[in-house]
């Protein structure tokens, strides 16, 4: 048992291990998480198109009917306004979409290697550490990030109607965080932070915890229209209708000042 | 070849060294036994030759100069870490899929086989396997890999005993098959006595042993004699560890030559691995250090 039999390693720069070897072992190890974000966006979606299909007819309706000044129209542009309402509520729940990414897929992500010890398994294969975080990392970071894009436009487009009744703007603080590049760009930080939070803390589920409030901080409305003095909620949607028919207002983005503004501007 | 050679390592965790100043240069074609008690820095010593930890002094490299941890080590070395981490909520053979794609070396069939022999059914969750299923198929994943060096941490510390007798002797027929260099570490010398052929004693992050088991073996005797006369051994030989029992003393003593006549008035006997090892344990100061050690030196200039 003194022969010695052991190969020199080869000099030359080895082959790197292909990519989708790697998104394979992401994709089995992680699918439960990933499952879970499909599941959780797939079934926000239907309710986005479902709700989507219905916001679109009303205001087809609304755009159909004419004078929009006489009392028929007012009936007709009700549920409209009604709908407005629930969107905005919807919004304030998609908000919570990236701090879920960032708790449920990124803390866990390297945190449960470090805790389980299974590090010492991973970071020894031939595929060598930097290798396989990087194939972790990017291949989850791009899943939900493009997924979030997806998202995104789907509810730009459920939202579209009351853009173009310029019932709110883009600029909207509830909904500057739901449009545009905003919500993707913010699921890649909240991943990103649930990843840092992992590591440097080494255990999954106090992990979780630190980075939620991280992840869910910078998605937050800065202020609510709701929660404004002299603006209560149930009284915006019959205001907004009657906005509605003096659709010519330069004003097409409401900041939180806007409810009691376009009440002054009305009167 | 040395498979593992370092030159003046050492890992400090905040105040405390965990390893100081290892020189080892280990050939190839060994089964090593890396013994010492708890907290002696076996674990740290082979966490640096695999990559995972990075030495805080000195260097180590691997497998004829390869730095440890690097693409081209890293190939060649598979490591079964202390409690054979593996993923728990995969199944068998997810988990020899998932190697398999980590890997650039890789032999299915080998896999397979040894898990039939094994009784390990692939569709089993790893979590469900018993502890010794799992460092078996630890082992089998490590082997799959067709490694130049094995190592192994502590691979028997929680397997029971026939676990334990079950998993060398997997090992010893891969040994056997592949011609691999093994390093295993252990707190328990006994069950490395059988098939170790080159033992390395670490203490209080000390290397305080190295060498080729048969020649240490053939160099250390027990001389049993007056307790009076004790002392006088010390010109003669080195002694590495005395015990009194009322006028008769058992001294464990290192030749300097390999044949040299034994003192009138003692009586030497031959001494067992395991008495060698707790021998020096029991002697922090005292150190065997040879043949390779002198290679370090000369090679002190190896590219880190």
């Amino acid at each position: 048992m003194t022969a010695v039999t052991a190969p020199a390693p080869p000099a030359r720069a080895q082959r790197p291990i292909p990519w989708t070897k790697l998104a394979w072992v992401t994709w089995r190890q992680h699918r439960v998480a990933l499952a879970g974000v499909a599941v959780l966006l797939g079934g926000l979606a239907v309710y986005l198109l479902v709700m989507g299909l219905k916001i679109h007819s009303a205001y087809q309706a609304v755009l159909s009917c004419h004078p929009l000044t006489s009392a028929e129209c007012l009936v007709v542009t009700r549920p409209f306004s009604n709908y407005h309402q629930t969107a905005l509520d919807t919004g304030v729940l998609l908000l919570a979409i990236p701090a879920l990414v960032g708790v449920f897929v990124g803390a866990p992500l390297l945190a449960r290697e470090l805790e389980a010890g299974t590090f010492r398994f991973a970071w020894t294969q031939g595929c060598g550490r930097l290798r396989w975080a990087a194939a972790k990392l990017s291949l989850l970071a791009i899943t939900v990030t493009v997924a979030a894009g997806a998202f995104s436009l789907l509810f730009r487009w459920f939202y579209q109607p009351f853009l173009d009744a310029r019932l709110d703007g883009v600029l909207a603080p509830q909904l500057f965080n739901l449009v545009g590049v905003d919500f993707a760009a913010w699921t890649l930080v909240a991943f990103s932070i649930g990843a840092i939070a992992g590591v440097l803390i080494r255990r999954t589920v106090p992990a979780m915890a630190a980075s939620r409030p991280w992840s869910s901080r910078a998605a937050t409305p800065q202020a609510s229209i709701t929660t404004l003095p002299g603006c209560s909620a149930s009284g915006i949607p019959a205001r907004t209708a009657l906005w509605l028919a003096s659709r010519r207002s330069a004003m097409c983005w409401r900041t939180h000042r806007n409810p009691c503004s376009t009440r002054r501007t009305r009167t | 070849m040395n498979v593992i050679e370092t030159s003046g390592l050492g890992k400090r965790y905040g105040r405390t060294w965990a390893l100081k100043d290892a020189a080892l240069a280990i050939p190839a074609g060994y089964v090593v036994a890396l013994v010492g008690p708890n907290g002696a820095g076996k674990t740290t010593l082979l966490h640096m030759s695999v990559g995972l930890t990075s030495p805080t002094t000195g260097q180590v490299t691997v497998l004829g100069g390869a730095p440890a941890g690097s693409p081209a080590a890293l190939d060649h070395i598979a490591f079964v870490a202390q409690d054979a981490p593996l993923y728990q909520n995969l199944s068998v053979a997810d988990m020899l899929h998932l190697t398999r794609n980590l890997n650039r070396r890789w032999d299915q069939q080998r896999a397979e086989a040894r898990l039939n022999e094994l009784r390990i059914p692939l569709n089993r969750k790893v979590g469900k396997l018993s502890g010794g299923q799992q460092a078996q198929l630890a082992l089998t994943l490590a082997v799959a890999r067709r490694p130049a060096l094995l190592v192994l941490d502590e691979p028997l510390a929680s397997l029971d005993p026939l676990a334990r007798h079950d998993f060398m002797a997997s090992l010893m027929a891969a040994v056997a098959e592949d011609g691999l260099s093994v390093v295993l570490s252990s707190h328990v010398i006994a069950d490395l006595e059988r098939m170790a052929d080159y033992l390395i004693v670490l203490s209080h992050g000390q290397v305080q042993v190295a060498g080729e088991v048969e020649a240490l073996l053939a160099k250390h005797r027990t001389l049993t004699g007056p307790a009076a006369a004790a002392d006088e051994l010390a010109e003669r030989f080195a002694v590495v560890h005395a015990r009194r029992a009322g006028t008769q003393a058992h001294v464990l003593v290192r030749s300097h030559q390999a044949v040299e006549p034994v003192p009138s008035g003692w009586e030497a006997s031959p001494v067992g691995l395991e008495e060698l090892v707790l021998a020096y344990l029991r002697e922090p100061g005292a150190g065997a250090l040879p043949g390779p050690m002198a290679r370090v030196t000369q090679h002190a200039g190896i590219p880190a």
